[in-house]
């Protein structure tokens, strides 16, 4: 016993003396290799990001809610992009060009899985930190350089990038071809490698975490949910994002050395260019196998948060916890099949459309039983509506009515008429945008007491989540039937086309509907800042969960476990078990400790332990009075 | 009790060498699949019309280049082992041969690139065929180069006598990137020639 409990003041002494060493202001704060730190500046750099990304939507749906009005203000902040007050179309291109890039790899690839992924997999593992603390910590500068790099854009002559965040050649490899072509395009492909960088950085040390570094006991079976999301996450982005590393080295070389991988026979302001024989479909083929993972990447992580969210504020067992492994990992391997339905209309042979439609129309069976055990998990459960538990079940919502939606751009037939229509912009924005958007804000409500040992207010948080829910389907619903009538996407003025003039009215309604829930982010970005300092104090498990991340110290020490690193008996869903006095029975209570809620299958096929509690059970039977018999 | 507290430790850092080491597995898939991405990326440009192809024999220079890396994955295991025996001065001469192995290798690709050019086979070129060839070994040579970092840095931790765990750890390390590498090149090699 005493050799036991002289490890643990040693392992307190050795982790103490690291903490208190080397850290100076810019090893803590900025330089930090703590994965703790290095997540909250991922989150903080998202949220910079997000609000960023949104302001550029407000003012392009500004543009096509009123095409024709003068906006004075817009042009002492904007200078020549909105000349008399009016958004010119090339700065609309380049507005949503970035609102695009930023969101999904800024916001839901970076901003999610680089803070969830960084908090969540060494503390709900029981490991000390990272397998690599110096390649984390070099991802997030990776991350925040591309960031800048990004963001620079817009103070260059020419302006950002223009050419959609698809960056399709030939507009992004002719440098003159539009204002945005030009070096506004180069610095979105620096920060696009930076940011690779960043991710694949990020992505092996979360790989390499959860197989090496899990604590005693903690079999890939009784790993939550979420870290299984972030697990496969990180799997899909490792394959997936070298493949457009090589898709934008090639691109750069047409760009700017004048070869020809993309570029053919172009005639550019009545100049012909000298490059000849390249294929702009070879890029489509390369970006989309990066690109569609990519979705499934901002996506399941969304999935993985939510899951141990409503299991938790449920009070009972997620359903089907294998179910949704299996799912998690049908979907992993799908997405990497799938990525020509992004291509139906390149003049794709029809055999392969079809091939490419029998694929994305499965994954609606994994995606299916998802969403089944979502709700089979809510029925009938004792359920909290905290502001986290509301973003989850918002998160449910959008993934099922976002993703029937893809059933029918899934089909080749039909997406003849629905591609790069409105249609496309309201699916992938409800499935992909606003659920991942709503895992993310469901995990800042959820585990903020982790990061700042407080609690956020929980009526700013329902005001902000009503806000938000109400508006993003204001926003985006009114969008499938514009596509339904043929609206093209990315499109500078409805006044242009008779046809569309009649949707102006809906543009109006949407443009009004972003600007009020943009405002009901003010809600939250207030919560998250001022509840750091003036935030309820939390209790080491204010939820009531069963992971161990709340089994550390509120207060955050180096190596997060005073002391040796608990061991794990059971899955982490062990809520409102029969038999047992308390609503949650956390990860790192042994069945021991609770011979009067244990079942046999508990024991996995333990013989022994099996016979101990029976052995109990008929000892119990006997002495229990008949009133505390269930 | 101590030696019991170290026994912790030393556990721990072991689990921490071993997922370094798996970092770099999964840093060297990663690599693949970038290269896996230009040999379809080939593949389909190539597929789109018969005007397109190598359409020349690649040069001699490339089956030199090959027995160098070749020869260099062979010295570097040598200079593996001797560190697991504390043979030091062996680890090191085979070590800097490995470098210069690599360096050779290095100059022969670009040897190979004059030769290719002096055929007309440019980089810059209407049939991107070809342009694959340079593209192919340019980020091949890249990764070369990080490669003689990596074999640099192992070189420095045995001249400043790192701790034995951590030589042999850092060589480890060296050594398998290093074979990776051979094994890219001979790759990346006969998807070229059986397309030439």
């Amino acid at each position: 016993m005493s050799s036991i409990a002289s490890v643990g003041t040693h392992s307190v002494d050795h982790h103490g003396e690291h903490g208190h060493h080397h850290e100076s202001f810019w090893t803590k704060y900025v330089f930090s290799q703590d994965h703790k730190m290095i997540a909250k500046q991922f989150l903080i750099t998202g949220i910079v990001m997000a609000v960023f990304a949104m302001i550029l939507s407000i003012l392009f749906r500004m543009q096509l809610a009123w095409p024709d009005k003068e906006f004075p203000i817009l042009e002492v902040f904007l200078g020549k992009w909105a000349e008399g007050g009016r958004i010119n179309p090339e700065f609309f291109l380049a507005l949503v060009t970035i609102h695009g890039t930023i969101m999904v790899f800024f916001v839901l690839t970076a901003g999610l899985s680089g803070t969830f992924a960084n908090l969540l997999i060494p503390y709900q593992l029981g490991a000390r930190d990272m397998a690599s603390p110096f390649m984390n910590m070099l991802s997030y500068w990776f991350f925040f350089g591309a960031c800048v790099v990004m963001i620079s854009s817009f103070f260059i002559e020419s302006g950002p990038a223009s050419a959609g965040w698809t960056v399709y050649p030939p507009l992004s490899a002719v440098p003159k071809a539009i204002s945005g072509s030009g070096l506004g395009m180069t610095l979105w492909l620096i920060s696009m490698v930076m940011f690779i960088v960043s991710q694949v950085l990020g992505g092996t040390n979360y790989i390499s975490t959860v197989l090496n570094m899990r604590t005693k006991g903690m079999d890939l079976w009784k790993m939550p949910l979420t870290i299984w999301a972030l697990f496969l996450t990180a799997i899909v982005g490792l394959l997936s994002f070298p493949v457009l590393v090589s898709a934008v080295v090639l691109l750069i070389f047409d760009r700017s050395m004048g070869t020809s991988f993309y570029l053919s026979e172009l005639v550019v302001q009545g100049q012909i260019l000298p490059n000849e024989g390249g294929s702009p479909i070879l890029f489509q083929h390369l970006f989309w196998f990066l690109g569609h993972p990519e979705v499934y990447i901002v996506l399941m992580p969304a999935l993985g948060l939510t899951s141990e969210v409503i299991s938790t504020n449920s009070r009972k067992p997620i359903f089907g916890y294998h179910a949704m492994v299996y799912s998690l990992i049908g979907i992993t391997v799908l997405s990497f099949i799938v990525w020509g339905h992004h291509m139906f209309v390149t003049g794709m042979n029809p055999f392969l459309g079809g091939v490419f439609m029998i694929t994305t129309l499965i994954i609606a069976v994994p995606s299916a039983v998802k969403s089944f055990n979502y709700l089979a998990t809510l029925w009938r459960g004792n359920i909290r509506f905290t502001p986290a538990m509301l973003f989850a079940i918002g998160m449910v919502s959008f993934f099922i009515s976002g993703g029937l939606t893809g059933l029918y751009l899934g089909n080749s037939a039909l997406d003849i008429n629905l591609h790069d229509t409105y249609f496309v912009v309201a699916h992938f924005h409800l499935v992909m945008g606003s659920a991942s958007i709503f895992g993310m804000l469901c995990g800042v409500y959820h585990w903020y007491p982790k990061m700042f040992g407080r609690m956020m207010n929980e009526k700013l948080g329902y005001l902000h989540f009503w806000l938000t829910f109400v508006g993003a389907y204001f926003v985006f619903f009114p969008m499938h039937f514009m596509g339904i009538d043929g609206v093209p996407r990315r499109y500078y003025a409805f006044t242009e086309f008779p046809f569309m003039e009649k949707w102006i009215s809906v543009n109006v309604f949407i443009t009004w509907s972003a600007i009020i829930a943009g405002l009901g982010q003010i809600a939250f970005i207030w919560n998250f800042f001022a509840s750091m300092r003036y935030g309820k104090v939390a209790t080491q498990n204010p939820w009531g969960a069963n992971t161990l991340e709340w089994t550390t110290p509120v207060k955050h020490i180096h190596g997060n476990w005073p002391g040796e690193i608990p061991t794990v008996y059971r899955w982490p869903y062990d809520y409102s078990k029969p038999g047992h006095h308390e609503d949650f029975i956390p990860q790192t209570v042994p069945f021991s400790e609770t011979m009067s809620s244990n079942l046999p299958h508990d024991f996995e096929g333990n013989v022994e332990a099996e016979r101990i509690q029976r052995e109990w059970e008929r000892a119990n039977a006997a002495t229990q009075p008949e009133s505390e018999k269930e | 009790m101590i030696a019991m507290a170290q026994y912790t430790q030393n556990k721990e850092d072991l689990t921490q060498q071993k997922a370094k080491k798996f970092n770099l597995w999964l840093g060297m898939i990663g690599m693949f699949m970038m290269f896996a991405a230009l040999s379809s990326g080939f593949i389909v440009y190539t597929a789109g019309g018969a005007d397109r192809g190598i359409k020349t024999l690649l040069p001699q220079a490339f089956i030199y280049s090959t027995i160098l890396i070749v020869l260099s994955s062979v010295t570097m295991q040598l200079a593996y082992v001797a560190a697991k025996r504390t043979l030091f001065t062996r680890q090191r001469i085979l070590l800097v041969i490995t470098i210069l192995l690599g360096l050779g290798f290095f100059a022969m690709q670009v040897h190979a690139w004059g030769i290719l050019s002096d055929r007309g086979v440019v980089f810059v070129n209407s049939n991107a065929s070809q342009s694959f060839i340079y593209v192919f070994t340019g980020m091949h040579l890249a990764h070369i180069a990080a490669g003689i970092l990596v074999l640099v840095r192992a070189l420095v931790g045995r001249m400043r006598n790192v701790s034995q765990v951590n030589n042999v750890f850092r060589m480890d390390l060296a050594a398998l990137f290093w074979h990776f590498l051979g094994i890219l090149w001979i790759y990346i090699y006969v998807f070229l020639l059986l397309n030439q």
